[in-house]
């Protein structure tokens, strides 16, 4: 404190005018700061609205050159006239079946893997191989799991190119997605459900398959309907493996080659002499499948926060 | 009956170890038979002729191997895909993760997940019926299936891949950073770029890892889109032919266990390799520079 009469130094630099300059200028920079700040948040928000523009003008066009192919007949029926009229349902039939097979494959191994990385492992070197390996094989191109479906299920297990040899190798390609999204689930579930069974007197498996595991299911099966997604969409590592441009007849044998969605948007697209003339078809197919696809995501989406609300 | 219920315990115990390393042992197949079918070409075309060769002519005679114009042309729609993909992909995150109201969060989540699982050959059939027309009136060219056309396809497929990993990395700083860099009179943007940034810089630097590891691998949108000529490019509206749509293109005619199969099986070693090192990188960065908490920075 300084003694009352005597000015002091602040209160002298208040009454200066070298004061009044000092806050203008401090001002006059705020205000800088705060109009560079919008500009910045405007690229920001631009940058939100071009994704979401890309994402809507891909639909938009989708739908509107897609909806006048898509009737009954043309989910019903098999193609006519060397592909130029009739409709896709070969191809829905064996996306199905693929998407489906690889999640009987996909399914069990992932949630097991799951099972054992969040409720066995240990922290430690190999857990860590683990992790790396699981993240290495998600990013494996789709080509390359093409490749290695032709090279180990369609030539070396002899299996040929057919359902069974596509199955599988969107399996492989699907099993991180599941191991993922279960292992989420069992994370959310708490470690009181745990504890509580532990000490009852159950063994760790009880635990697991008794507690955790149905605890866990609604997330676990959310993976499944994402996984099935991402199979469906697929088209390269079902190129060499089990698409077909034309099957004369439905498959009725995992042994069968089949067609398939994307394998038969990509053929209508890009090879034979037809391609205008079928253009079309060639929505239409589009459409259905983005819907398939859409749908899926959508539904499991949806259903998550459902869930994830009710965590709270 | 104690130890015939820990016998049991055991056993599953290794049952579900031994099925976690599934995962591995595929990668490891993978490889294997990568190389058992691609190998083989080697004793053809000396590696160093293969992975530097100008020119990939496999059904003329005598046939070349060479896939540097593919490497190039693989490396260009990647690049180019990043410098349209990384901005559009690290602000959108920002934009969600810090400044964008609760509600708006909500709903754009979905929506860039929804972008995420949009089937790779749609947007290879858009980019085909739709942006190549466009090009190739706006821009006067002789194709609009070229260079340009494939990297903005594939932009669009690695910004959610970019935009969610960012996100998750941005919403885990810890709120206390922030706060404090409020509380000394920062403004928001200042808090951003200087504080909140930097700390989510390594999950960041993984997100864009992964993003252009997915552009490098994915096959469909270049093999519709980018035009399939194999050359080294002069020009971004040049067409080219990335590795993946060699392979995909190629393998239903190339004879069995001719050269041409081998070859393309080396190819798709090469693509392996390169996706593998991204993949180790990005597993390094986000294992070593790990935000644990408002002490580690």
């Amino acid at each position: 404190m300084s003694p009352p009469g005597k000015p002091t130094a602040a209160a002298a630099l208040e009454q200066s005018p070298a004061m009044d300059i000092l806050l203008q200028t401090h001002e006059a920079r705020l205000r800088r700061r705060k109009r560079m700040e919008w500009l910045v948040f405007f690229m920001f928000r631009s940058a939100v609205a071009v994704t979401a523009l890309a994402l809507l003008i891909i639909l938009f066009f989708m739908a509107a050159n897609g909806w006048r192919a898509v009737t009954w007949t043309f989910l019903t029926q098999a193609p006519r006239n060397a592909m130029t009229e009739g409709g896709i349902l070969p191809c829905i039939v064996g996306t199905a079946s693929l998407a489906l097979g690889a999640m009987a494959v996909a399914f069990p191994i992932g949630i097991a893997s799951a099972v054992y990385l969040n409720e066995y492992a240990r922290p430690g070197k190999i857990l860590r191989v683990i992790r790396i390996g699981i993240n290495n094989l998600a990013g494996v191109p789709s080509v390359v799991f093409g490749l290695f479906g032709l090279a180990f299920f369609v030539i070396y297990c002899q299996f040929g190119v057919s359902i069974l040899s596509g199955a599988l190798t969107l399996g492989a390609m699907s099993l991180p997605v599941i191991i993922g999204t279960t292992e989420e689930a069992l994370k959310a579930v708490p470690s009181t459900y745990r504890e509580a069974s532990l000490a009852l007197g159950a063994t760790k498996w009880q635990t697991i398959y008794r507690v955790v595991l149905p605890a866990a299911l609604p997330g676990i099966l959310t993976g499944g309907i994402l996984g099935i997604g991402r199979a469906a969409g697929e088209t390269a590592p079902i190129m060499f493996t089990a698409a077909v441009f034309f099957t004369p007849a439905l498959p009725s044998s995992l042994f069968d080659k089949v067609m398939a969605l994307p394998y038969h948007i990509y053929v209508l697209a890009t090879a034979g002499t037809e391609i205008e003339a079928t253009r079309p078809l060639q929505y239409g197919t589009a459409l259905v499948l983005i819907t398939l696809v859409l749908g899926l995501n959508l539904t499991a989406i949806l259903y998550r926060s459902r869930l994830r609300n009710k965590a709270k | 009956m104690l130890s015939a219920r820990n016998t049991r315990e055991k056993t599953i115990r290794g049952l579900f170890f031994l099925i976690a390393f599934m995962s591995i042992f595929t990668l490891v197949l993978i490889f294997l038979f990568l190389v058992k079918e691609g190998v083989p070409i080697f004793e053809e075309v000396s590696i160093r002729d293969f992975v530097l060769g100008r020119y990939w002519y496999p059904t003329s005679e005598p046939p070349d191997f060479g896939i540097f114009p593919l490497i190039l042309a693989s490396l260009g729609v990647t690049v180019l895909a990043a410098a349209i993909a990384i901005p559009l992909g690290v602000m959108t995150a920002i934009y969600l993760a810090e400044i964008a109201s609760r509600r708006f969060r909500e709903i754009a989540k979905p929506a860039v997940e929804l972008l995420a699982s949009l089937p790779s050959v749609v947007i290879g059939f858009f980019g085909m019926v739709v942006v190549a027309p466009f090009l190739q009136e706006t821009f006067n060219l002789a194709t609009g299936l070229n260079l340009f056309n494939a990297a903005l396809m594939l932009a669009f497929m690695s910004v959610p891949t970019i935009c969610s990993i960012s996100e998750d990395a941005i919403y885990s700083v810890p709120k206390e950073l922030k706060e404090a860099s409020l509380a000394l009179g920062a403004t928001r943007l200042e808090t951003i770029l200087r504080v909140i940034l930097p700390a989510s810089l390594s999950g960041i630097s993984t997100a864009v890892i992964l993003g252009m590891s997915r552009a490098i691998g994915e096959t469909m949108v270049v093999l519709m889109v980018a035009g399939g000529a194999a050359m080294v490019p002069t020009s971004i509206f040049d067409p080219v032919r990335p590795l993946p749509a060699s392979i995909a293109a190629e393998m239903a005619e190339a004879p069995f266990r001719g050269d041409h199969y081998h070859a393309l099986f080396a190819t798709g070693m090469v693509l392996f390799l390169f996706t593998f090192c991204f993949n180790l990188v990005a597993d390094q960065v986000a294992h070593r520079y790990k935000q644990t908490g408002a002490a580690t920075l």
